[in-house]
Parts: C-alpha cells; sequence; structure tokens
C-alpha cells in the first residue's frame, strides 16, 4: 500500500522500528515542508493546490476545446458537473432571475475543494490539501467577503440590519435576535464554514492514516501470527474507509459549494 | 499506587465523544424526516435532498467543533 511506501519514504512513520511499540499519527503529521523552514516553508499542501489549478484548467480546457453538439467523454463529464453546479446548486438556490452572475464562483470552488479533497485518496498525491486550516480559511474568508459586500451593497447598512429581524417580533426582544443574528452573520457563519471542510478533510485523513499505520505495525513489527490477521483486518477496514472517505470528500464539496450559495442568496433577499 | 489503573491518552478526546452526541441524533432526526418526505412524495426528492444536506452540514458543524477542539486543547 503506497501510504506505508510513503510512510517510509517521507519517514514519518509512526510506527517506529525502535521497539518503542506503537505510536498512533498525530496532527503533527500534516505539517510536511518540501522546502525551507519555519513559517515561509513551501509545504506539500501548496504544491498540491499549485498541481490542482493546473490539472483543473487543462482538463475544463481540453474537454471543451473543441465542444460538439454531441459530446464527447471528456465533454461529457465537464458538462454534467457544471450542469450539477448550474442548476443544481445556484438556480434551485440563489433563484433564476440572479444565479447566473455568481456560477463561474461557484464553479470554481466546487472544483477546487473535490479535486484537492480527492487528492487525499489518489495515489501520488495521498494528501488533502484542505486537512491544513489555512486552505479552507482563505477559501471560507473569500465567500465571507463576498456575501457581506453583496450585502451592503443591496441593501445598506441599515437595511441590512433590518432584514436580520424576522417580522412581526415583539420590540422588546429585538436587540436580542439581532445580537445573535449579527454572531451568525459575522463569525458562526465564517467560522463553520472553514471549519466543517478542515475538520472533515482532517479526521478522515486521520483515521486512514491510523489504520493504515496501524495495520502495517501489526503485520510487520508487532509479535505473533494473530498480530498478522488483526493487521490484514486493518487493512480490509482501511480500504473500506477509503472508499466511504471518497463519498465524504465529493459531499464536502457540494456541502461547501451549497452553503456559499445559500449565503449568497440570503445577502440578496430582502427579508429574512 | 496500588488499585488504580494508568490509563493514558487525553481526556480533551472525552470532549469530542460528548459533541458527538447531539449532532448524532440531530443528523438522524433530519435524515429520518428526509426519509419519511420522499416516501410520503417521491416526486419532492430533489427539493428535500438539499434541504436534508443543508441541515445535515449545520449539524454536523458542532462535532467538527468538538474534533477541533479536541486537538486545540489536548495537554501535551
Amino acid at each position: 500500500m503506497s501510504y506505508t511506501v510513503l510512510a517510509a519514504v517521507s519517514g514519518l512513520s509512526a510506527a517506529s522500528d525502535s521497539g518503542d511499540g506503537f505510536e498512533a499519527p498525530t496532527p503533527e503529521e500534516f505539517y510536511q515542508p518540501l522546502f525551507g523552514s519555519g513559517d515561509f516553508s513551501f509545504t506539500r499542501p501548496m504544491a498540491l493546490f499549485a498541481i490542482s489549478a493546473v490539472l483543473i484548467a487543462a482538463f475544463l480546457i481540453v474537454t471543451t476545446r473543441k465542444a460538439a453538439v454531441v459530446p464527447g467523454k471528456g465533454q461529457w463529464i465537464t458538462e454534467q458537473g457544471y450542469n450539477f453546479v448550474r442548476n443544481g446548486i445556484a438556480q434551485d438556490i440563489i433563484g433564476s432571475k440572479e444565479f447566473l452572475r455568481y456560477v463561474p464562483l461557484l464553479f470554481t470552488l466546487f472544483c477546487t475543494i473535490l479535486v484537492n479533497n480527492l487528492f487525499g485518496v489518489i495515489p501520488p498525491f495521498q494528501y488533502p490539501t484542505m486537512g491544513r486550516v489555512g486552505f479552507p480559511i482563505a477559501l471560507a474568508l473569500l465567500v465571507y467577503v463576498i456575501y457581506q459586500v453583496l450585502a451592503f451593497k443591496r441593501k445598506g447598512v441599515i437595511g441590512y440590519l433590518k432584514s436580520l429581524i424576522p417580522d412581526g417580533l415583539p420590540t422588546a426582544i429585538v436587540p436580542l435576535i439581532l445580537f445573535l443574528e449579527i454572531i451568525t452573520y459575522f463569525v458562526t457563519r465564517p467560522v463553520t464554514l472553514a471549519l466543517r471542510l478542515f475538520g472533515n478533510m482532517f479526521a478522515g485523513h486521520l483515521l486512514l492514516l491510523l489504520f493504515i499505520l496501524g495495520g502495517e505495525y501489526m503485520m510487520f513489527h508487532a509479535d505473533g501470527i494473530h498480530m498478522k490477521v488483526f493487521g490484514a483486518g486493518s487493512y480490509i477496514l482501511a480500504a473500506a474507509m477509503t472508499v466511504f472517505e471518497i463519498l465524504i470528500e465529493a459531499l464536502q464539496a457540494y456541502i461547501f459549494t451549497m452553503l456559499a450559495a445559500t449565503y449568497i442568496a440570503d445577502s440578496l433577499s430582502d427579508h429574512h | 499506587m496500588e488499585g488504580t489503573i494508568n490509563l493514558g491518552g487525553n481526556i480533551a478526546i472525552l470532549g469530542y465523544g460528548l459533541s458527538a452526541i447531539g449532532p448524532g441524533i440531530g443528523i438522524g432526526l433530519i435524515f429520518a424526516a428526509y426519509i419519511n418526505g420522499v416516501a410520503r412524495q417521491p416526486e419532492a426528492r430533489g427539493m428535500l435532498q438539499s434541504i436534508a444536506i443543508l441541515g445535515f452540514a449545520l449539524a454536523e458543524a458542532l462535532a467538527i467543533f468538538g474534533l477541533v477542539l479536541a486537538f486545540v486543547f489536548r495537554s501535551a
């Protein structure tokens, strides 16, 4: 399994050979500088993010350059993906009047997150870029700025605050609700948007690491024949987890895009 | 000491266990309602699906908070 190979090559193997026993993988496994050190090191997720941009651009250009009325395989995939984001997310959530302006943003977000997430299980990469919290924060910040600017431009400061309060509320509890809503719109939403993506990718990858490194340890380092059986079981579970992980990765790309669309739609609509 | 068991590990992870209870129940309720809705009205599936996944994502956020904070507050 290439996780084991990778772990052996890059020296991050949690199972040390010195006989200290198995050490579970820690969050530090995610810090993998390629060159440089400290705050300005060039890390593996940075390389992967750049690779993903090149891959997506190349794929989209190649599959749409000779666009035909009857699509080929590549064009079909691109069209399905685009259709899904355009009709399934943007049009459904933002509404058919204004959604077209935001389709490029949403499609870019969807492709970027999907490809970067899938890097978590695709063999030569095998590192979910979004497992480093900086990347989801950057994406969430982008969405945050866009939906706040949109809301302020559309409604003005007073109108924005007014739109946070549902109609027909007793005046006594208006300040309370306003306070809660401001917390929701300005703090909770961007934080959860970033942390949801990060947490899922991080936890999923850590789980895979645990099963595979644990399996490797039991297979090759632990004593006793029964440990080999447990190691094999751990590997089988890791394979199942990988399939599950692919599902989660696609789902998280969809959820992030959908929430971005929801927040934009919220900024555009007048009422709460 | 005699008669005590030495447990290794990290108490912050228990917080993750606690924080996973609520979202677990919540996600169960959300998908139960979704399945109910689709069973009653199969043609509403597309609309219900996006609502269900939205609710799922919002409920799940709490568990994710718990997980992240478990690593943030782990002692040594």
